[in-house]
């Protein structure tokens, strides 16, 4: 078996992740000052994006814990996947609060405000990391997967429940970032351009990140079932001499 | 399922009567933290009769854990939860029994409480019916997560640690809708939301989860 995480497919991703994000850092930085935020508007390249990242790698784990739940498609490959995808979200979703603070400073004067989103990104942090948390409990990898999914699975459920909350408990951050791009924005064209590119960047290296965390997995699969076979091995050479 | 629920409720009611773990150690701590409240936050300005709400529905969610990680330890013991599953029951009749017992103690507890905080922050209380729907929607909800997460974490070493971590984030909209509403009713000001509005999210998060429990609690059970 080949040992190692690296083939065509991911070499082709992490090169196009690369391009992609040294393209949006490029284009970032060579954005024009803005009147309000001077400088710190070029974090309209990373910020959307990373936000979006977390958003996917969310729907990720959600999809395959449903899809490892769901008799007929039950695979390891999802368990895996799921968990894969929820260390990459934890990243992101760190990355999100991180550069939001970084952005709120200037524009708000705080580094952090009791905002409907951002309140629901540090809740689905907290998810994530307990979610984690229960994933690194020792377990025979079956059960750790029917764990693992049904936590998932109840704390998805919770994600709408948990918007309503905090929005109407607290509403200040700017609308959607996808709805400015209709027509009517009043936001540059230069703007835009950096945070689509921004998005495209960040779902490139989640999906690298993620398909090098899943084989990564696999191989740790793998490894147990190997020093499982070494060690009867041994035992039965054992029996044999005595 | 109904009977089943019934009988598993009745067992873990009546272990609780004759143990009285609830009442001498889960009742003692809630109260505990509302002192403690008190010790934090300046009680002469007026900062715990505004802040009650949150205080009150903060000492519940605390005494829940501790409620929950009882309800789940008493299956732990002697092969219970093996028992169980041999017992034939319906899993989804045990989640219910469970549920409805730690229900039955934290509305208990909220009493206990409600008196706590009318005692010792000197709140006034304008609406009771609210007040009640609130406290009936947000308890179910608390208990049904709450034997999820409960037995979800039961079997493992680090359960102690764990739960909090799985389950407080999880009920962090029953705290902020909870509070909220009653807060309209303990201080009688207008607010932005109606308390109907925070109560229908209550509702919802209260079935989603006794809904969910129905459905995977066998699954659960299955595991250890």
């Amino acid at each position: 078996m080949k040992r190692g995480t690296s083939s065509a497919l991911t070499m082709t991703l992490g090169i196009a992740a690369f391009l992609s994000l040294t393209a949006t850092v490029v284009v970032g930085l060579t954005l024009p000052k803005t009147i309000e935020q001077g400088d710190y508007s070029k974090l309209i390249a990373i910020h959307p994006g990373i936000a979006w990242a977390s958003y996917v790698a969310l729907g990720v784990t959600a999809l395959a814990s449903a899809l490892w739940l769901w008799p007929r498609t039950r695979s390891i490959t999802y368990d895996l996947l799921a968990g894969a995808s929820a260390e990459v979200a934890v990243v992101f979703t760190s990355l999100t609060l991180i550069t939001g603070s970084i952005w709120g400073r200037p524009t708000w004067g705080v580094w952090w405000v009791w905002d409907a989103r951002l309140t629901l990104s540090a809740l689905m942090l907290a998810l994530l990391l307990g979610y984690l948390a229960l994933r690194r409990v020792p377990a025979e990898s079956d059960v750790r997967a029917r764990r693992a999914a049904v936590a998932a699975m109840l704390a998805v459920l919770v994600v709408p429940v948990n918007h309503f909350a905090v929005t109407w408990w607290r509403t200040l951050h700017q609308g959607r970032s996808l709805t400015q791009l209709t027509p009517e924005n009043d936001l540059d064209g230069s703007f835009i351009f950096a945070m689509v590119l921004g998005f495209l960047a960040m779902t490139l290296v989640y999906a690298w990140l993620t398909v090098h965390r899943l084989r990564v997995a696999r191989l740790e699969e793998s490894l147990v079932d190997e020093d499982l076979e070494l060690a009867l091995e041994a035992r039965r050479r054992e029996a044999v001499l005595t | 399922m109904w009977h089943d629920a019934l009988l598993v409720a009745g067992k873990d009611l009546r272990i609780e009567a004759r143990s009285r773990v609830a009442l001498n150690q889960v009742a003692p701590f809630g109260v505990l933290v509302l002192v403690l409240f008190a010790f934090a936050l300046d009680p002469d300005r007026n900062v715990l009769v505004r802040a009650a709400a949150g205080l009150f529905w903060i000492a519940v969610l605390l005494s829940s854990l501790l409620a929950v990680q009882r309800s789940a330890g008493i299956e732990g013991a002697d092969g219970v939860s093996d028992a169980q599953r041999l017992s034939g029951l319906d899993p989804a009749g045990i989640f219910l029994g469970k549920a409805a017992a730690v229900a039955v103690q934290l509305a208990l507890l909220e009493v206990v409480l409600g008196v706590g905080v009318v005692v010792l922050y000197d709140v006034d209380v304008n609406g009771v019916l609210t007040l009640v729907a609130t406290a009936v929607a947000a308890t179910i909800g608390l208990a049904a997560a709450g034997t999820l997460y409960g037995v979800l974490a039961a079997g493992l070493r680090v359960r102690e640690t764990l739960l909090p971590l799985l389950l407080l984030p999880v009920v962090a909209p029953v705290l902020i809708a909870a509070t909220r509403a009653s807060e309209a009713a303990l201080t009688g000001l207008a607010v932005e939301v109606a308390p109907g509005d925070w109560l229908r999210l209550l509702v919802v998060f209260a079935v989603v989860y006794v809904a969910f429990g129905v459905v995977a609690y066998g699954m659960l059970l299955e595991e250890s």
